[in-house]
């Protein structure tokens, strides 16, 4: 802020007033006469307090500092510009041979080409005519040496006329990017290396924006976009500054008008030439664009997506019903032999039966025996008769449980009236249950 | 603030900025052409750009021919949308939203159902309103690339004061999502003051601001602290009663009632939704029509039971029926300035901004409210005004330019809190000087609520010469009141009879006319009071009907240094108070 003036005047320094170099300390700002407040970032004077914040500088040093950027600030534009060398080469040219001469680096602008602004061109015409003047090499005993300063005013003529400057563009080829070689893409940076093609063939595009080339991550709508403005390219390019000169004289008008339909020919050859050749660019780098690639793959995996999903089921129902029917025969073969196990098994046990119960008979025949008959001395052949039939009768009234339980009472008994009380008491059980009639059984109780 | 656009990858060198003022009602959108801010016209050729989208038969329209469609198309018209951004259903007023497409809850969104789709067939879509807001804000940036022919990268977007952090959140990612870098939000009335301050004849002055925002759907106002170009906010107050539908809804009340005394028997046009919508287009270019002239005709074909219906207004017949809302806007201006600890004395300058501050008579009331010195700028009271239409987008759009160089990084880095906060002096740092009458009076230099550091520098004279004494002392203001005669009267007659008068000559607001009465009698100013003092330093040998000038810079550690030297001179004196 600047310093306000007030009207009003200071007092009068009293007598006797007495301060350390004319300054007296009396009191001081406390905390608590200060509040925290926030501020807008807006606005330019914030930006400053910012900066200054930032960067932890006093009002005084900021004031320095900016001063200096802003004095530096004109240098650098003065040096930028005056900084190309001019080669030697270039300055011995003829001014006749205008055409092939560059104009751009004639006036020092070879960086910046297309994109130099009429205010550069200007400043950098003023520039080289100051160091190149006629009159300035004439002060230095060269006398009549203006070749070169002729060569800066047809250069500045030309760059300077919008029509001349897009004739000149349109055929200036160091503006050019050369399209990759494969050993470049080899390398990768494929999309940097083909984005500098595109960047600078835009330069002819009757539209703005153009589209950038974009990278890898760049969406399918955005290459698309690319693609389809580069092949239905609207460009600016002329080649008239190619035309070979058509002799201005009347003498021969049939000369001139041949000379004037040949050189629309020729212009006519070349931009066909021109966009076949972009054409081409266009075809080489979509050959080798992943991004492409990647995009109809995505597609087509979306088309097949369904049908790969109706076959994935298909073959998964099919082998599901595989699984099913190998898991039913298997369980009716095991059962199979689950039942054949089983029986054979009931066969053994009805053998080993049958075995026990003949053995058990023979225990029994075996006791009347033992028990000699049930008779002191030898038996005769009739009680021995009668004895055993009538063992076989309780045999065939009892089955095979008491058969063995029998046998196991009999079992061990010598004893013969033991033996006789044993079976006395069975054939008295089959009596009470009814199996055999009283008396039927004689021998065995008597 | 952290309020930068979190989508990367805009480099400062390839951007272009605009300012965007994205509101409630309507929108704007400026450029800054040679230091000077330009408010775009879309294609339509509107500078304000209602913020509706309307679909139709899938073709989307935006702003005035979305508006006209309310009439035809309500259902698929959303409007009134910004306020719902990053809010919850149940902490949204959806009052406006009667006559458009309803706010319906979505879990912690808000969503509108339309058809945006073409065919019988498609099911009407279900729109958050984040994409909605994309969607506007997608229009409104393709107007101005269209505009300006190049393609517009970033922008600064202006919201009110009472925007939360999840509402700024939810902007920024609408934004980012319509492709759209956001260099920084920042808040309407310094957007407003910033407008005023980027002119180029603009003198960086200290100053109390109050800035009325009186929109279509909400009035603000902010106390705003200009301290040497830098703002700082002291109160804010909103409303969401008086504003510029409730003026609307007077104008469609009085002629809804005389077309219904004009055609006896025919229905009331308010009870029907397409007479309403028709009634509300009209009342609100009636409502434009009288901020410029001081008549105004109101027509509508076919209003209702296909009756035509024609009248005219008068500036004065409309402000006798709207004046319990102009007194709304004085009532909150009041209370803002009470809210900041202030008092109208201190208040330098009004500015009025929004759509409804093109009504004459609440700039006239505003000038009622504060003293003479007080500059209010309206249209109407200042020919230097600018359009309070325009302000936000023109501020927005200053800013823009301010920080499209500036690497995003940078941008959140200057704006962080550690920036942003910063200690404001509460009392006037000043020096004693002596008026005419050999009084000590205190001639402020560091005025309070000034942000620290800072640094001023004052002249003074010292005509006699020889030497001279200057002592630094701190200073506040008070109001002095004096009372010339206390006198008595009959105050319940002389008030009825003032107000009767108010109304007749629809001049003066009645409602102030008690306090009129006693601001005639009593006379209020703002005086200086001296403090504690701080220093002394002596200037000796000054030439007779010299200067000096004295600098004091506040530290931000609230240390003062003060130089004190003559004007052409050499040496000075110099000291530092350290704080404690």
């Amino acid at each position: 802020m600047e310093a306000t003036v007030v009207p009003l005047p200071l007092p009068v320094l009293p007598e006797g007033w007495e301060g350390e170099n004319g300054f007296k300390v009396i009191g001081k700002i406390t905390k608590e006469s200060a509040s925290q407040r926030t501020l807008e970032p807006v606005g330019p004077y914030f930006l400053a307090h910012a900066r200054r914040a930032r960067h932890k500088r006093t009002f005084s040093e900021d004031d320095r500092i900016q001063a200096q950027e802003r004095a530096k600030k004109v240098e650098d534009d003065n040096d930028s510009e005056i900084s190309e060398p001019e080669d030697a080469m270039m300055l011995q040219r003829d001014a006749k041979d205008w055409k092939t001469q560059d104009h751009y680096k004639v006036l020092g602008l070879s960086k910046y080409r297309y994109k130099a602004t009429e205010e550069q061109i200007k400043r950098a015409h003023r520039k080289k005519v100051l160091k190149h003047h006629p009159d300035k090499k004439a002060a230095a005993g060269r006398a009549d040496d203006d070749n070169f300063f002729k060569c800066i005013q047809k250069a500045t003529e030309i760059l300077l006329d919008p029509v001349k400057r897009r004739q000149y563009d349109s055929v200036d080829e160091e503006a050019d990017v050369d399209p990759p070689t494969k050993k470049q893409l080899a390398k990768g940076n494929y999309y940097k290396l083909w984005g500098n093609v595109f960047k600078s063939e835009a330069r002819f595009s009757k539209v703005h924006p153009v589209p950038s080339f974009g990278d890898e991550n760049s969406t399918k709508e955005e290459v698309e976009n690319f693609y389809n403005f580069w092949y239905n390219f609207d460009s600016w390019r002329t080649f008239e500054y190619l035309d070979e000169d058509v002799p201005d004289d009347n003498e021969n008008r049939d000369q001139k008008r041949h000379m004037e339909r040949k050189n629309a020919n020729a212009r006519k050859k070349k931009k066909a030439e021109d966009n076949a050749r972009l054409r081409k660019l266009l075809d080489d780098c979509s050959a080798g664009d992943e991004r492409i690639k990647r995009f109809r793959q995505e597609a087509n995996a979306a088309k097949n997506k369904k049908r790969l999903e109706r076959e994935a089921a298909e073959k998964k129902a099919a082998e599901e019903a595989r699984l099913k029917k190998e898991a039913e025969e298997k369980a009716a073969k095991e059962a199979e032999e689950k039942a054949k196990a089983d029986r054979e098994a009931a066969k053994k046990a009805k053998e080993a039966a049958k075995n026990a119960v003949k053995k058990n008979k023979r225990v029994l025949r075996g006791s009347v025996k033992d028990a000699n008959y049930f008779v002191e001395g030898d038996a005769s052949a009739a009680t021995i008769d009668a004895v055993l039939g009538d063992v076989e009768l309780v045999q065939a009234k009892i089955d095979a449980d008491e058969i063995a339980a029998l046998a196991g009472k009999l079992n061990g008994l010598k004893v013969a009236d033991e033996i006789k009380s044993v079976w006395k008491e069975e054939v008295e059980r089959l009596v009470a249950a009814g199996k055999i009639k009283e008396g039927e059984v004689k021998a065995l109780v008597a | 603030m952290g309020d930068h656009g979190s989508k990367a990858g805009v480099e400062p060198s390839e951007r272009t900025a605009i300012g965007i003022a994205f509101g409630n009602s309507n929108s704007s959108i400026a450029y800054v052409v040679d230091d000077k801010a330009e408010v775009i016209a879309n294609e339509d050729g509107d500078r304000q750009i209602p913020t509706i989208l309307s679909y139709v038969d899938g073709d989307e329209y935006y702003g005035q021919q979305a508006k006209n469609f309310l009439v035809r198309n309500p259902n698929n018209s959303v409007a009134y949308f910004r306020d719902f951004l990053g809010k919850e259903f149940r902490s949204i007023d959806p009052t406006h939203n009667h006559a458009s497409a309803h706010p319906q809850e979505s879990g912690e969104t808000v969503l509108f159902t339309v058809k945006d789709k073409a065919g019988e067939e498609e099911a009407a879509s279900e729109l958050s309103v984040s994409e909605v807001v994309t969607r506007y804000l997608r229009r409104l940036v393709n107007s101005a690339s269209e505009y300006l022919g190049k393609k517009v990268t970033s922008a600064v977007i202006t919201v009110p004061t009472n925007f939360n952090e999840k509402q700024r959140a939810a902007l920024i990612a609408a934004a980012n999502a319509a492709d759209l870098e956001v260099l920084q939000l920042i808040s309407e009335p310094v957007a407003s003051v910033l407008a005023y301050d980027g002119r180029a004849e603009n003198k960086i002055q200290d100053k109390i601001i109050v800035v009325a925002e009186l929109g279509g759907t909400r009035s603000d106002v902010a106390v705003v602290a200009n301290r040497g170009g830098m703002y700082t906010l002291l109160a804010t107050v909103h409303d969401y009663e008086f504003h510029g539908v409730a003026l609307d809804k007077v104008l469609m009340d009085h002629f809804a009632k005389e077309f219904m005394k004009k055609n006896s028997g025919a229905s009331d046009p308010r009870e029907n939704a397409k007479s309403l919508a028709k009634l509300r287009l009209e009342a609100e270019s009636t409502k434009r029509a009288l901020s410029l002239g001081t008549n105004a005709s109101f027509s509508v074909e076919s209003l209702a039971d296909g009756l035509d219906f024609a009248s005219t207004i008068n500036r004065l017949r409309y402000e006798t029926i709207a004046r319990t809302i102009f007194e709304g806007f004085n009532r909150l201006v009041e209370s803002a300035v009470k809210k900041a600890g202030l008092d109208v004395l201190d208040v330098d300058e009004v500015i009025l901004s929004g759509g409804t501050a093109h009504t004459p008579r609440i700039a006239a009331n505003f000038r009622y409210i504060f003293p003479q010195t007080t500059r209010i700028l309206a249209p109407s009271t200042e020919t230097t005004a600018i359009n309070p239409s325009e302000l936000q987008a023109r501020g927005a759009a200053l800013q823009a330019s301010l920080v499209q160089e500036y690497e995003a990084e940078d941008i959140e880095q200057s704006t962080h809190a550690a920036v942003t906060t910063v200690p404001h002096v509460t009392n006037a740092i000043g020096v004693i000087s002596t008026n005419d009458a050999g009084e000590e009076v205190f001639v402020p230099i560091v005025p309070p609520e000034t942000a620290v550091p800072a640094r001023r520098t004052v002249h003074l004279s010292a005509p006699k010469g020889g030497d001279v004494l200057v002592k630094v002392v701190e200073g506040n203001t008070h109001i002095k009141v004096t009372k010339p005669e206390p006198r008595t009267k009959e105050n319940g007659t002389s008030k009825a009879a003032k107000v009767e008068d108010a109304d007749e000559d629809g001049d003066d607001d009645s409602d102030f006319s008690d306090d009129e009465e006693e601001e005639d009698e009593e006379k209020r100013e703002k005086v200086w009071k001296i403090g504690s003092t701080l220093a002394e330093a002596g200037i000796k040998g000054v030439k007779k009907g010299g200067k000096v000038e004295v600098s004091i810079t506040v530290g931000v550690d609230l240390s003062v240094m003060i130089t004190a030297r003559e004007v052409g001179a050499q040496g000075g004196v110099r000291g530092t108070l350290v704080s404690s």
